[in-house]
């Protein structure tokens, strides 16, 4: 398959290109969050404070890892399901974020905000969680310890695999996909 | 009588835990290979060749295929023979996933109450499911599930008249709506029958099954295969991103029921399709 090698913060001009199906490894930095992650940024954006990670340009990995064996950089460390952070999404587009990794369908809300404000979201293949923490090459925590694994992580990675699913154009793989296959 | 020691079975548990997370059965990568061949979706096929080579990295490695490792549900066939010492039965399997998801880096997914919401912080209670059968064996088959999948499960009371199409298109109908969320390809398990409880448990015990057998009894095994035909006919594909391979297989069980009553449930089980057993 053809692949397209991209490297973190990602431009308006990038993601302006990008479409559903392709595939594209990520270099750079990525920032983890989940569930808990999101709803404290969220509270902080409520109350007009700053995030705790610089959010332009950049990509979020939705990923609660495994415990890193000991002299390994982290777990096994496949995507979670998105879903759950669309009530949160929106604010964080709206803000610059321009790249989300997760696995499963979002929400018409978040695929209107990254069709308003050019931004995308990528599959990462779900369970493959062991040949996926092999392309992270660091790991530390940047944002609230407290939260354990649940806390905001830098990644660095490299040619860490994934699949356009939603582009700024509304293209939805999850939909035009399985058009394509069903009754075959 | 037969004396078993319950250290043994906590050694025992331990030891599933991590191979059931680590190392996915031949049954799995052969149902993997075999989809690889019929898929027509380039994506899918892409999918697939990350599932092989994850596989193969976990066993490798010794570490787990997913981060989700799931919760512990431990199945126990006890000969009516055997006398359990040193312990207790429940208590010596809990220490055994206790130990196993601890010494194995696995993550500890379970919360000690379902509204409240805290992390147990060892993965433990396991979920135990007991039959007492003749002999002086004692078989422990431990099955790791992921919630992603258990999410996109459900159950039915259907009315008897509705009968084997009434079950059908349930099963399909839920499998459509799990779309990408169990990380498919899927193994679809299903109960037909029993009570509600015993239908949910049925659907449970079909994902225990090895990939590639079929039902023993034909007509169970003819609705297996055309279940299967109609969900890859769905065109949801590997990671539900388009495709041939929605199901590796749907494995269906019966029990007898109710004059009134036709419960079906279906469990469904993403491609990490893992169970590990030992006979003590």
């Amino acid at each position: 398959m053809l692949q397209i090698r991209l490297t973190t913060p990602l431009t308006d001009e990038v993601v302006e290109k990008l479409r559903i199906g392709q595939r594209v490894l990520l270099n750079g930095i990525l920032y983890t969050a989940r569930d808990a992650a999101h709803k404290k940024m969220v509270e902080l954006l409520d109350r007009g404070e700053e995030l705790p990670i610089p959010i332009k340009g950049q990509v979020i990995y939705y990923v609660g890892p495994s415990p890193a064996k000991p002299g390994r950089v982290i777990g096994s460390a496949g995507p979670t399901t998105s879903g759950r952070m669309d009530p949160y999404a929106p604010r964080l587009i709206a803000l610059g974020l321009k790249g989300m990794i997760g696995k499963g369908k979002r929400s018409p809300e978040v695929i209107k905000a990254m069709k308003q404000y050019k931004a995308v979201y990528f599959a990462a293949v779900g369970g493959a969680a062991a040949l996926l923490a092999r392309a992270i090459k660091s790991c530390r925590v940047v944002a609230y310890p407290e939260l354990g694994p649940e806390a905001i992580h830098e990644l660095v990675v490299e040619d860490f695999p994934v699949i356009v699913v939603n582009d700024i154009l509304g293209g939805d793989l999850y939909e035009e996909g399985v058009k394509i296959y069903a009754g075959r | 009588m037969r004396l078993v020691d319950a250290a043994t079975i906590t050694a025992t548990v331990a030891e599933l835990c991590q191979k059931a997370n680590y190392e996915l059965g031949e049954d799995v990568l052969e149902a993997f290979k075999e989809a690889l061949d019929q898929e027509i979706s380039l994506t899918g096929r892409d999918v697939l060749q990350q599932l092989l080579e994850n596989a193969r990295i976990a066993r490798e490695e010794q570490v787990p295929m997913c981060q989700d490792t799931g919760f512990a549900v431990v199945f126990l066939e006890v000969g009516q023979e055997v006398v359990i010492t040193g312990g207790d039965l429940y208590e010596a399997v809990n220490e055994g996933v206790r130990r196993g998801y601890q010494e194995g880096y696995l993550r500890k997914s379970i919360v000690d109450h379902p509204l409240r919401r805290k992390n147990t912080g060892d993965n433990t209670p396991a979920v135990i499911h007991t039959r007492i059968v003749p002999g002086d064996k004692l078989k422990i088959i431990v099955a790791p599930k992921g919630g992603g999948s258990e999410n996109m499960s459900g159950l039915r009371m259907l009315k008897p008249a509705e009968g084997v199409e009434g079950v059908k298109k349930f099963v399909i109908e839920q499998v459509r709506a799990a779309g990408p969320n169990p990380c498919p390809p899927v193994v679809v398990g299903v109960g037909i029958g029993g009570t509600f409880e015993k239908a949910a448990l049925l659907a449970k015990e079909a994902l225990l099954r090895p990939l590639g057998q079929p039902h023993p009894d034909t007509e169970i095994a003819c609705l297996e295969r055309e279940l299967l035909e109609a969900i890859n006919n769905l065109g949801i594909g590997p990671q539900g991103l388009g495709g041939r391979t929605t199901a590796l297989a749907v494995h269906v069980e019966v029990f007898p029921c109710h004059i009134a009553s036709l419960p079906v449930a279906v469990n469904i089980n993403c491609h990490a399709s893992r169970h590990k057993e030992a006979i003590l």
